[in-house]
């Protein structure tokens, strides 16, 4: 079969420590993190990844008060990335253009604000919301979007758990290649910290981080990590087949070059390293390479004790004790776990390497946890290699959910 | 209370659901939808409002009366006078 060839022609982000891809990869090589404590209903001071972007640069006031923060933070990345990729939209067939959005999870937020509100009025439910379901169906935040710039193709979100991100590139890159559309704007958001209960979650299943730093709070391969550290954001790209691309002239960030989505079967919330190492194989076979031949691995950890040591476990599956050329880092060590945009962003700090032949690191790691100690790994400080080809990027989610992306420097 | 002080009433309650409109020279006797962009789902809003803020009730059959600020003034002003009167 031959499959057209798809590329990355413009990104837009929300980043808890960059509203743009340039502010944000400058904060990857400079070593700021974006986490700092917030008060959590119920729960009281928590350190989290907020997103600072202005949304009021794209929305009007009523569209904030109406919508949810997943469609504000959508509607910032979708304009971001449609401005970056310079296609003519007015030009364009609006019906041609599809929408396809990762999240972890959406609803959640929009629940406990009415329960909340209706607590002050002795739970009478007259006073619920009637925007109640239009924010909470899972099509929301794709749905706004598609409203805000008036795009009558499909939009719609893809619940993939915290894979969800690469979840948004890998349908829209198979949506593409289907003829179905003809340009996507595609990958993941989040709107996670307005929710007490995935908080109160990760806290009952003793996964939420804690450090009286909340800079230092996430830190993956430390041996002192002590969980995840909840975030909101958003990155979302335009994605086209190759040949629209060049006709148009459009600067192409990277190639589609593999990609893979399996399921562990075998835990509601624990990681199956089989599986996930199954899944970056898999991957790796499907864009043609050889491990030795991926230059950056982005690796998922989230910095719970047992999941990041399964993840190396995978990692050093495949990758044995280490090629020469492979370098290996993680974003979550800078703002935390972006949950359905942690996939597309953790890309997304990375896509400069192919320009700028740097690897940004692995930041908060004191003391190298030896479970974790992977050959490449890139610790606290940027990392020169000269030349960066290829990226893999990792994210897995409860539910077993496994997904790896793979993205080359474009080549024509 | 005076029928302009239930216009300013409804006014503030639209400023808030409505904030990026110009409120300045809203006519009271033209439709608030013909001057305003406000759909179905903000006259719900209008209705919550009130109820939220002066436990005032207005029953689905009567949302015709909010069309414009004189006939909210007219159909809502004997509604908090008579709560008023109840203490």
């Amino acid at each position: 079969m031959n499959l057209s060839r798809i590329v990355i022609t413009g990104v837009g982000l929300a980043a808890p420590n960059g509203n743009s891809l340039p502010e944000f990869r400058r904060h990857l090589l400079n070593g700021v993190a974006g986490v700092e404590v917030i008060e959590v209903r119920y729960m009281g001071p928590q350190p989290a990844g907020v997103c600072h972007f202005d949304p009021l640069k794209y929305q009007k006031k009523k569209e904030l008060r109406v919508g949810t923060r997943a469609g504000s933070i959508s509607i910032y990345c979708a304009r971001e990335a449609m401005a970056d990729s310079g296609a003519d939209f007015s030009a364009r067939p609006t019906d041609r253009v599809g929408i396809y959005i990762g999240c972890t999870e959406h609803g959640n937020v929009e629940t406990e604000n009415e329960i909340y509100a209706i607590s002050k009025f002795k739970y009478d439910t007259r006073f619920w919301s009637h925007y109640h379901n239009p924010r909470t169906v899972a099509n929301n935040p794709a749905g706004e979007v598609s409203l805000h710039m008036g795009i009558t193709g499909p939009a719609y979100t893809i619940g993939a758990a915290c894979a969800a991100g690469n979840l948004g590139l890998i349908h829209a890159a198979q949506m593409l290649r289907l003829g179905e559309v003809d340009l996507a704007i595609c990958g993941g958001v989040s709107e996670s910290i307005h929710t007490f209960g995935i908080f109160a979650g990760f806290k009952s299943q003793g996964a939420l981080a804690s450090h009286a730093d909340p800079k230092k709070a996430s830190r993956p391969f430390d041996k002192a990590r002590n969980g995840i550290v909840v975030s909101e954001g958003g990155c979302l790209y335009t994605l086209e087949r190759l040949d629209d691309a060049l006709t148009r002239g459009a600067k192409i960030y990277a190639e589609i070059a593999g990609y893979c989505v399996n399921s562990d079967a075998s835990d509601y919330v624990l990681p199956n390293p089989t599986r996930q190492a199954e899944c970056v194989r898999r991957a790796i076979a499907h864009a043609g390479l050889t491990p030795g031949g991926i230059h950056i691995v982005n690796t998922h950890a989230t910095a719970t004790p047992q999941g990041d040591i399964q993840e190396c476990e995978a990692i050093r599956a495949v990758f044995g004790e280490g090629c020469p050329d492979t370098s290996i880092n993680n974003t979550k060590s800078f703002i935390g776990h972006c949950m359905g945009a942690a996939g597309a962003l953790e890309l997304a700090g990375n896509l400069p390497s192919f320009d700028d032949g740097v690897v940004h690191p692995t930041i908060n790691v004191d003391n190298l946890d030896p479970q974790c100690a992977l050959p490449g790994l890139v610790l606290n400080h940027p990392k020169k290699v000269g030349r960066v080809d290829t990226i893999l990027n990792n994210s897995f989610g409860m539910l077993g959910i496994n997904s790896t992306l793979i993205v080359k420097r474009f080549v024509p | 209370m005076t029928k302009d002080d239930c216009k300013k009433l409804v006014l503030d309650i639209i400023a808030d659901i409505a904030p990026d409109e110009d409120l300045s020279n809203v006519k009271p006797d033209v439709r608030l939808r013909d001057q305003l962009q406000l759909d179905s789902m903000d006259f719900l809003d209008i209705v919550m409002e009130l109820r939220k803020r002066n436990g005032i009730e207005v029953p689905e059959a009567d949302y015709g009366h909010l069309a414009s600020l004189d006939s909210c003034a007219d159909y809502l002003t004997p509604k908090f006078n008579a709560l008023a009167a109840k203490g």
